[in-house]
């Protein structure tokens, strides 16, 4: 790309146009990194200022067992692989009880495999266990393949499957399983999970009673350039209509040990960081945009709050799925190495709950 | 903003040279991508859209050496149990070797300051490289080792640059010039040459046509001031002589090393190596190239700096051992395919020099 054509697209961004699809392309294109970068913190100084959020969180994966198997995923196992478990009720509180030895622990990030067996009443039990009680913990759980997975095993719709976990006790929904918003990938890759519009059906009618969720974006595999523009614009016109969306996230697929291993190689932080920039300037309608540091790895993530970024996750507690797929990053971080590193770039630390109010 | 910083970024956007204090205002400004984006313009200037890699052979010869600086992990002493020397035969085995990478273009010799070794060990080595591979460039040996010949053979660093070049050493080394400040140079590297020495080497090396590289080892216990001053220093220098070709840095890597243990040193993040690399390419003006060392860097950071102003990448290595001893955990070498692939991926063209 020309820088002729940047040149528009600075233009519209500082007349605070919103780009169209030939625009995110063209960006995608352009060689020109560090000006992307400053373009999309410059947006991101305009939307949500000088603060960096972050949890004192520990995510919660009830079980590695799953129908769906989709090929880029190292977590999931069949249910008498090795290695597959299903937690009981007693080691879920027992972890928790273990994390709340954490100073400021807020609360739970609870995502899990789609059991063959399990009902959605058990699911709906755990949570109910889970909340009763550690009451004051937040619970931002499922993603909108798990919610549809719900609705199909127990046949109720989607609305009525979100009433129930949301009196409960979960207060938000998780930004996983949109994978890429395509069905022709979907299609190779994860055929037996959630389509693109069953994740966004999802989305939009927890939205519409009052859950709030998150959304993402599985890169770097088979899709094509067209294909994350046009994800991130699906996604932008579903938040035009409800507004629910708080946080986005690009996860950078990590190969090792998928089926894709031999195929696939790794994202270059470079591929990561104009990915990150990019959706900060499509995306105009999401407050937040998240470096999850567990996937990029720490040093990126930083650095990636200066290429759009506003939101670094959390300090995890154990991580699971990702280390699965070889991810090298530790398995948690300390709340003080968290602000450490925000402070070292100049910005401000901002703790928070799973709704981003600050804590 | 500040009068200083504001000087800085009209001279940046005109291409005028930064002085002391506008380098210190940028530094601390602490304006990543406005200093990326400014680096990558003085690139462009420089080497358009090329960026540069070699495919050379690393040859250590030796580990035990007589400075012991405490910020090495990879020197020891005569007798120690990972005390290493590569008799005349076995580099004879790896220039054979070596001879059989398609496109070889470099082989690197670098090694620590043997207390036995004379001048005449070195030169023969000199002498079987240019013998099995005429046709490949021979960059050796850094200005510390060149003191250490001329000491040890009671010869002046002339003459002993001058048989070097006679017998086929076409480059010099950038290492060991660490930071000039002799309050630092006192703790970390006591026993080694001063400042003045290593520039004066290079100076007669350059007027004797050997080109060479320099270097900074970074964030010790340095201060941002004493990184600047050596910066300038060795602006100063090329003005002179234009005989630098690269410039190089170093972060510094404190696993396995007295100075990490006694300091309880960390090494630097990405954010800070990023950071040096920008600045360096804005104040080293009168350089062609700012080189990004990926074995110190890690590959995705040394990918990255390229949006940062540096244009090489360095070489295909084969087998490092210096670095490798403090800790770092970047593979020993990488084939060709992959470094152009890692080019191209930003959107520059790999050439090969």
């Amino acid at each position: 790309m020309i820088d002729e054509d940047l040149k528009i697209i600075e233009e519209k961004i500082l007349r605070g146009e919103r780009l169209n699809f030939e625009d995110g392309l063209a960006l995608f294109r352009c060689k020109n990194l560090a000006a992307i970068g400053m373009l999309a913190d410059y947006v991101r100084k305009k939307i949500c200022g000088n603060n960096v959020f972050y949890n004192v969180n520990c995510h919660v994966n009830l079980t590695n067992i799953c129908v769906a198997r989709c090929k880029f995923c190292a977590f999931g196992r069949d249910e008498n692989s090795t290695g597959a478990y299903a937690m009981k009720i007693d080691e879920i509180i027992s972890l928790i009880e273990n994390a709340l030895k954490s100073p400021n622990m807020g609360g739970l990030h609870v995502v899990s495999g789609l059991h063959p067996t399990w009902t959605f009443e058990h699911y709906l039990e755990i949570l109910n266990t889970i909340h009763k009680k550690f009451p004051a913990l937040y619970i931002k759980g499922f993603t909108g393949v798990e919610i549809t997975h719900f609705a199909k095993i127990s046949n109720r719709n989607v609305e009525e499957i979100l009433k129930e976990l949301k009196s409960a006790g979960l207060q938000a929904i998780a930004g996983g399983g949109a994978e890429i918003l395509s069905d022709r990938v979907r299609n190779l890759l994860c055929p037996k999970k959630a389509t693109a519009d069953e994740w966004l059906n999802v989305a939009k009618i927890a939205h519409k009673l009052g859950i709030k969720s998150n959304a993402s974006m599985l890169y770097g595999h088979i899709e094509t350039i067209e294909e994350r523009v046009e994800h991130l614009i699906k996604l932008r016109e579903l938040q035009d209509e409800t507004g629910g969306f708080q946080t986005f996230i690009p996860f950078p697929f990590l190969p090792k040990n998928t089926a894709l291993e031999n195929k696939i190689s790794q994202t270059s932080m470079w591929d990561d960081l104009r990915t990150i920039a990019i959706s900060r300037l499509m995306l105009d309608n999401f407050k937040h945009i998240k470096a999850y540091w567990v996937m990029l790895g720490v040093p990126a993530a930083q650095i990636a709050l200066n290429f759009g970024a506003n939101d670094i996750d959390g300090t995890i507690h154990k991580e699971n799925i990702l280390h699965e797929a070889g991810a090298s990053s530790p398995k948690f971080l300390t709340e003080e190495k968290i602000i450490n590193l925000i402070k070292e770039i100049g910005r401000v630390p901002t703790l928070c709950d799973c709704n981003y109010n600050p804590l | 903003m500040d009068k200083i910083l504001k000087s800085a970024r009209e001279k940046i956007s005109v291409g005028e040279r930064l002085n002391f204090d506008e380098i210190i205002a940028l530094y601390n400004e602490n304006d990543l991508l406005y200093l990326a984006e400014s680096a990558r313009r003085v690139k462009e200037f420089k080497s358009g859209k090329n960026i540069f890699y070699t495919i050379n052979r690393h040859i250590n010869l030796t580990n035990v050496c007589s400075s012991n600086c405490p910020l090495c992990a990879f020197q020891c002493r005569s007798g120690d149990e990972k005390a290493f020397t590569l008799e005349i035969d076995y580099v004879e085995k790896i220039l054979l070797d070596a001879k059989k990478i398609p496109d070889l273009n470099e082989i690197h010799i670098v090694s620590a300051l043997h207390p036995e070794k004379n001048f005449d060990y070195y030169l023969d080595v000199v002498k079987l490289t240019k013998k099995i591979l005429p046709n490949v460039r021979i960059a050796a040996f850094t200005p510390v080792e060149i003191a250490n010949f001329a000491e040890k053979s009671n010869q002046t660093y002339e003459k002993i640059l001058m048989t070097l070049k006679n017998f086929g050493v076409t480059n010099l080394l950038g290492g060991g010039a660490e930071i000039f400040s002799p309050r630092v140079r006192e703790i970390i590297c006591p026993k080694k040459i001063s400042a003045d020495t290593w520039l004066e080497i290079m100076r007669i090396a350059h007027k004797l046509g050997i080109k060479s590289n320099a270097s900074m080892l970074y964030g010790h216990i340095e201060t941002i001031e004493e990184r600047v001053e050596h910066l300038l220093k060795i602006r100063e220098l090329q003005d002179e002589t234009h005989g630098f070709q690269s410039m190089l840095l170093f972060p510094f890597q404190p696993l396995n090393t007295e100075l990490g243990k006694k300091f309880n040193l960390q090494r630097v993040g990405a954010w800070e190596d990023l950071k040096m690399i920008a600045i360096t390419r804005l104040a080293l003006d009168n350089f062609e190239n700012v080189k990004s060392f990926w074995v110190m860097l890690t590959m995705p950071i040394a990918q990255l700096s390229l949006a940062f102003g540096a244009d090489d990448l360095g070489g295909t290595i084969g087998e490092e051992k210096i670095i490798h001893a403090a800790g770092v955990t970047t593979q020993k070498n990488i084939s060709r395919a992959d470094l152009e692939k890692i080019i191209r991926e930003t959107n520059y063209i790999p050439v090969q020099r």
